[in-house]
């Protein structure tokens, strides 16, 4: 997912009857399907957790445009390139909203940068896999943002508005990317053989990535039982990754493309389909800065804003004098 | 107009779109603020969407069946017909954004000026396109004033910038056959009246930007009738038209 392993208080959740008088109502109130607004009280640890959440959904929005940036002045022809570009931007827009959402917490979106570019603060694992093919442009939208819609979707009924509000608007745009890499997937699988070739490698490398997105099995974490308790998670990682793979297994059948996993098949029993477990030893790789473009992608944040440095400094000096200029004038 | 000359007018109009799009899609994801980002990709995407029009026409007034895409995709250094100015790298953002002003300065101009031409099509087109060069236009010259009007380092890129690409604003202004033609036959607009009112604009955004205008009038040209673009077009368009060379014939 775009969070991954967020953590909570760490302690589980507490008894009704452990919590004070302020928790519990909090809680009742959140039991009650009631939002929580910015300038309500709150647990200092639901601040925490939310903001970790929101921010490295921030980031993944953030860093996710450069494997897609990676292909924008490569797209095939100028519709392609217009759509591409139009879904990056999309991406920094969800950015711009998340921040906003985080800062309501009390938190600056400088800060939060500061934590992305030091790697005090992570991002999501899929974005430090390398897109190879113009069908990685399908691939991850019909793969990576399909993922983020099973999560986003019950995510706008979060407990926390302005993120609930945020992800409402971000959801509307998702679909939309995941319709348009359907569709590039589409023109590849039923292109000619080359192309063909490029849709089967691109949905070989991106397949087991994406599945990790959900995160590892937390049936048994104490930090996910909080996060639903608190409504700022909605569905468990398995219940998530199985419904991801209902969904898409069909879809690369339809396509004429085979899921890169001999295992998976549907289990009438259970009314879904079975599938292998990604490599988690990979998955922990990726999370520790191990994955394939981790480096390149950290250093090309941190060039932006090192390089960009004059930029924001010189437009404030501006902003400034005008002021300045402005107060003298009156 | 003859139609050759008016196929070679329309890539002009489509190529100078096509290539500063390209160029300005080169930042995505690297701008110094987020929106800057969301901005930079806006702009590129506003270029293409007219490359679109201009390029689609161009191909139906050829009617040889080339299409837009054809035209982007799969012709040569020596048939572009785009402005020197739009194939100059990014160098660093203050390259870019006056690069992008001392464009939308002239695009501004000339579509305002093209929304009476005598071709119907040509004006529905430059109608379309100007509600978004006004827009580039507002955005790149404030930027251009904030960042000369900064710090001392912004103030000092952006003069550096600006001495940069000074060469290469002539080459808008200087007719030739082509420009005469859809000059003559109110295609297009008197080339000598619209520089000066460029000249007017420009000069007041550089002294609000605080930075001097060279004094040479030497201007580079070769870009907009094909003779002799630079060594930069070469390797913007290996990457921009790789997919269609490498698998020809393929549909995308």
């Amino acid at each position: 997912m775009y969070a991954q392993m967020v953590k909570s208080t760490g302690q589980g959740v507490k008894d009704p009857s452990e919590m004070t008088d302020q928790e519990r109502a909090f809680q009742e109130r959140i039991d009650r399907g009631d939002r929580i607004e910015p300038k309500d009280w709150m647990p200092e640890h639901y601040r925490k957790t939310l903001i970790r959440q929101i921010g490295q959904h921030a980031h993944s929005e953030i860093v996710g445009q450069l494997p897609e940036g990676n292909w924008i002045t490569r797209a095939p022809t100028l519709e392609r390139k217009a759509i591409l570009l139009a879904k990056v931007q999309d991406e920094a827009g969800h950015g711009l909203y998340l921040y906003c959402a985080a800062e309501t917490l009390g938190v600056s979106r400088d800060q939060l940068t500061e934590d992305l570019l030091s790697g005090k603060m992570k991002y999501s694992s899929i974005f430090n896999y390398p897109t190879l093919n113009w069908a990685d442009m399908g691939a991850v939208g019909w793969l990576v943002d399909g993922a983020a819609i099973m999560n986003q979707v019950p995510l706008q009924r979060t407990s926390y508005g302005p993120y609930a509000r945020a992800m409402v608007r971000i959801c509307k745009e998702e679909s939309f990317h995941q319709r348009q890499g359907y569709d590039i997937m589409m023109k590849m699988a039923k292109g000619t053989p080359a192309q063909k070739n490029m849709a089967q490698d691109a949905l070989n490398r991106t397949w087991f990535p994406a599945l990790m997105m959900f995160g590892p099995s937390d049936a048994e974490s104490v930090h996910s039982a909080q996060s639903m308790a608190w409504k700022i998670k909605m569905n468990s990682n398995d219940e998530l990754r199985q419904k991801f793979v209902n969904e898409t297994v069909p879809q690369a059948e339809f396509l004429g493309l085979t899921v890169p996993d001999p295992d998976c098949k549907w289990n009438e029993e259970k009314g879904g389909y079975d599938f292998s477990e990604p490599d988690w030893s990979e998955f922990f790789d990726v999370i520790k800065g191990n994955g394939p473009c981790n480096t390149e992608r950290l250093a090309a944040r941190n060039k932006a804003w090192d390089d960009g440095k004059w930029v924001r400094d010189g437009l404030m000096a501006h902003a400034e004098k005008k002021e300045a200029r402005r107060v003298a004038a009156e | 107009m003859q139609q050759d000359a008016l196929f070679e007018y329309l890539l002009r109009l489509g190529d100078n779109t096509l290539v500063l799009g390209h160029r300005v899609s080169e930042w995505c994801g690297h701008a110094p603020a987020l929106e800057e980002d969301i901005a930079l990709a806006n702009v590129a995407l506003d270029l293409i969407g007219q490359t679109q029009l201009w390029l689609g026409l161009a191909g139906e007034v050829e009617g040889t069946g080339r299409s837009a895409d054809y035209l982007a995709m799969l012709r040569d250094v020596w048939d572009f017909r785009n402005v020197l100015l739009v194939e100059q790298p990014n160098g660093d953002f203050g390259q870019t954004i006056m690069r992008q002003f001392l464009f939308d300065l002239w695009h501004v101009l000339v579509l305002d000026a093209l929304q009476a031409s005598s071709n119907t099509q040509v004006a529905e087109i430059a109608e379309k396109a100007l509600k978004e060069a006004r827009y580039h236009l507002e955005r790149s010259s404030d930027t251009v004033i904030g960042l000369g009007d900064g710090t001392v380092e912004s103030h000092d890129r952006m003069q550096a910038a600006l001495d940069l690409l000074w060469p290469y604003i002539g080459e808008f202004f200087e007719p030739d056959a082509i420009d005469l033609a859809a000059q003559e036959n109110g295609v297009g607009p008197d080339l000598s009246r619209l520089e000066a009112a460029y000249r007017e604009q420009l000069d007041r955004v550089l002294k609000q930007a605080c930075l001097t205008a060279p004094t040479d009038f030497f201007a580079h040209k070769g870009g907009k009738t094909g003779f002799r673009h630079s060594e930069h077009l070469g390797h913007l368009l290996t990457q921009m038209q790789w997919l269609q060379r490498a698998y020809p014939g393929a549909s995308w």
